[in-house]
């Protein structure tokens, strides 16, 4: 028990509780803006951004998916009547907008695990690095910090059927080319993106190695480890919490897949097989005008994410008991 | 605790989402607007030749009515017009006039109640009409009214290049591009011949507009001037939808037309021989390509005089935003003006849509021979389907189009048929 549960234990009263309040209750100032207002006034700021950028739009998401809502000019008179789930029931039937979560699925069984193995060998071998160490990093992290309009060019440039890297793979490389074809779009997407990526990742690791002991690799070294039985006996472990973040964030960067597939398939090509949902929220909620069907399926999307963030959590131990 | 904090923040979300659910009020769309007068703002395109126009434009409507100034500005910029447009419709921030309203988009932006019927004008109806004729038609609302100027077209054609055409063995001036079946041959020739990667090269992708540049003129060409949608109902899956639906099919199987989306134009860059394109091509291919241009294909081969085809018009909203909207309509008749469609077909060879084009700018022609044929084409085009659903309809269908046409996956005809029961679905509801 800390010292602080000590002195909130049952019978004792701490002198400003008894000072002049024999109910009990506590000011009504300190009741709203809590011990220390000082406290209240700095978060506020951000407690309003929240409000506004999070907690707003999400409940008038809610609101708007259970309507047949459309985007009008101020003061103009529109019906925009009730409609219960029909907007969810439409959308979970929609072979598009399943094939669009089937899509990410995939994308993200890819992208995921390469996000994570990627980054993390990389920032290890980069943190032992003596030579251009600064060169390298930055290397990684130049994609990172590019528009995806930027390099979206070169991927097709590469990924084309008279790319790069379908010359280099001659007769291996598919028919029809990458990009086009139904059963790759998605992977080569994933590919991209995880490439893209990479170098936010791995400067994440990269700060969290900075906290792993080196007596531990000392240790292990004298108890006669290797680098690789090094690496899964102790960075491994030692950057648990970093792996976690970056499963978290790299699922959820993933789920809201929009601008790749938009650009390097032509508005989800072919035939739907790289169509994320927040592609088809957009088709359907900017481009055809029915922002409460996309709301539906905006919020199927952040269930969808928050099922497998929690799966996560739970299972890549982010919890500090484990 | 947490409970209280609890009612808090949700009173505080509640408090918060009244306060700008209650910001949406207000607005320009009053009575009153329809007859103020005062400063107006337009937006125009941002081409070259097009911010050209509009400068000059804004000028001289500026030299003479110093109580009524414009400010004339470029469309910001954003994924599309119609994207910029919208969201600008529901800020309450439309300017009065955009020069780049895209017909697709119209229906949308009238359920919006963002556009003003140009009819509530005393002579609203009649001076588009006569400008305009019978072409004005398709551009009426369900209801009757106008809710868009009738403003330029860009009558799609078949642009091709003639040194790839010579160095394929073909006759340059004289192409055999009428007929489905003289067209296939030609384009085999030229990609056997090696004079060109392909034969032609529209986009392959999956944007509902694209539609616009391949299917749609065909059909209109094949069909003497039938639309995707006519009396409500979808057209396409009839015989001629299916033969031109075939016909790309064939150039995709082929290889005659690329699936892989070309970054830039591949027409320009030597990618095909062939594009299909408007009039607005002749300025940005200049000098670069050696160029002659085509009526599209039919089955059997219509007369040039005869070939319907794709407007691919821009046309004017007046925005129910606007604060002075007697001045807009005046400035809107005085941009459409005789004068001013002379300026603009001088100086973007875009075709006004005037029902004696080719009478009214003769000397123009005259001087600009090549312009002449598509001066000819815009007085026989058609348009998209009218009404809200238009972009979910043109995506329908090119979803349907991608599938079975581009990637050849499954039956034409039923792809067709399950394009038209959605259209006709979305028909009804408008």
């Amino acid at each position: 028990m800390s010292s602080d549960t000590l002195g909130r234990s049952p019978g004792v009263r701490s002198p400003r509780r008894t000072s002049g309040k024999a109910s009990g209750k506590l000011p009504v100032r300190q009741r709203v803006f809590g011990k220390h207002p000082l406290g209240a006034l700095f978060s506020a700021p951000y407690l309003i951004f929240v409000l506004l950028v999070f907690a707003y739009p999400l409940i008038f998401a809610g609101y708007i998916s259970v309507h047949d809502y459309f985007f009008s000019a101020p003061g103009a008179v529109v019906d925009r009547p009730f409609t219960g789930i029909e907007n969810y029931v439409t959308a979970l039937t929609d072979p598009r907008v399943l094939r669009s979560f089937l899509n990410v699925g995939i994308f993200l069984i890819i992208n995921v695990p390469l996000t994570v193995v990627l980054s993390l060998v990389l920032a290890t071998a980069l943190n032992k690095v003596v030579r251009f160490r600064a060169f390298l990093r930055v290397s990684y992290y130049i994609p990172y910090v590019t528009a995806s309009v930027a390099v979206v060019g070169v991927w097709l440039f590469l990924f084309n059927g008279n790319g790069l890297v379908s010359t280099l793979l001659g007769p291996l490389a598919p028919d029809p080319a990458w990009l086009i074809n139904p059963y790759w779009a998605m992977p080569t997407i994933a590919l991209f993106v995880t490439w893209k990526q990479l170098g936010f990742y791995i400067l994440l690791y990269l700060a969290a190695l900075q906290n792993v002991p080196n007596e531990l690799y000392e240790s292990a070294s004298t108890d006669g480890a290797g680098a690789v039985r090094s690496f899964f006996s102790v960075t491994i472990p030692g950057v648990r919490s970093a792996t976690v973040l970056v499963l978290l964030l790299a699922t959820v960067t993933g789920a809201n897949l929009f601008t790749e597939p938009y650009l390097l398939t032509g508005g989800g090509g072919p035939n739907g097989a790289s169509a994320s949902p927040v592609l088809i929220m957009y088709q359907q909620g900017i481009q055809q005008g029915k922002p409460g069907y996309a709301a539906a399926i905006g919020v199927v999307l952040v269930i969808f994410v928050l099922v497998i963030a929690l799966l996560q959590y739970r299972y890549a131990g982010g919890r500090d008991d484990k | 605790m947490h409970r209280r904090t609890l009612m808090t923040a949700t009173a505080t979300v509640a408090v918060t989402i009244f306060a700008l659910t209650a910001c949406s009020g207000g607005g320009g769309n009053t009575s009153d607007a329809l007859t103020s007068t005062g400063d107006i703002t337009i937006w125009y395109s941002n081409n070259e030749q097009e911010v050209a126009w509009g400068k000059a434009m804004v000028e001289a409507w500026n030299a003479d009515h110093p109580d009524e100034q414009i400010k004339g500005q470029e469309i910001p910029a954003g994924k599309s017009s119609e994207e910029v447009i919208g969201a600008a419709i529901t800020a309450g921030t439309a300017p009065c006039l955009v020069f780049n309203t895209a017909p697709s988009a119209v229906g949308q932006f009238q359920k919006q109640g963002g556009l003003v019927d140009l009819t509530t004008f005393d002579d609203g109806a009649s001076y588009i009409e006569e400008r305009s004729g019978e072409a004005a038609d398709q551009y009426s609302s369900p209801e009757g009214g106008y809710f868009q100027m009738p403003w330029k077209s860009n009558p799609v054609m078949i642009f091709y290049n003639k040194d790839m055409f010579a160095a394929a063995g073909l006759d340059p001036e004289n192409p055999a591009l009428s007929t489905y079946d003289d067209f296939l041959a030609t384009s085999r020739t030229l990609v056997q011949s090696g004079a060109a990667p392909f034969a032609i090269h529209p986009a392959p992708t999956s944007e509902f507009f694209q539609a616009q540049f391949d299917f749609m003129p065909l059909y209109a060409a094949e069909t003497g001037g039938t639309g995707l949608v006519e009396d409500g109902e979808a057209t396409f899956a009839d015989e001629e939808g299916v033969d031109v639906a075939t016909f790309w099919k064939t150039i995709y199987d082929e290889g005659l037309a690329g699936k892989e989306q070309i970054q830039g134009d591949a027409f320009a860059s030597g990618q095909s021989a062939m594009a299909i394109v408007g009039p607005w091509a002749v300025a940005v291919y200049g000098e670069d390509v050696n160029w002659g241009a085509v009526p599209v294909p039919t089955q059997d081969g219509t007369p040039a005089e005869e070939t319907y085809t794709f407007s691919d018009a821009k046309n004017v909203g007046l925005y129910s935003a606007c604060e002075n909207q007697a001045t807009a309509w005046e400035v809107l008749k005085f941009a459409t003006s005789e004068e001013q469609d002379g300026q603009l077909l001088e100086l973007t060879g875009q075709m006004p849509m005037r029902s004696d084009l080719p009478e009214t700018f003769a000397d123009y022609f005259e001087a600009n021979p090549a312009y002449t044929t598509f001066g000819d084409q815009a007085g026989r085009t058609i348009e998209v389907p009218a009404g809200p659903n238009t972009v979910e309809m043109l995506q329908d269908f090119r979803d349907a189009y991608t599938k079975a046409v581009i990637s050849g996956d499954g039956d034409l005809e039923d792809a067709l048929n399950d394009a038209a029961e959605k259209v006709n679905a979305l028909a009804s509801e408008g």
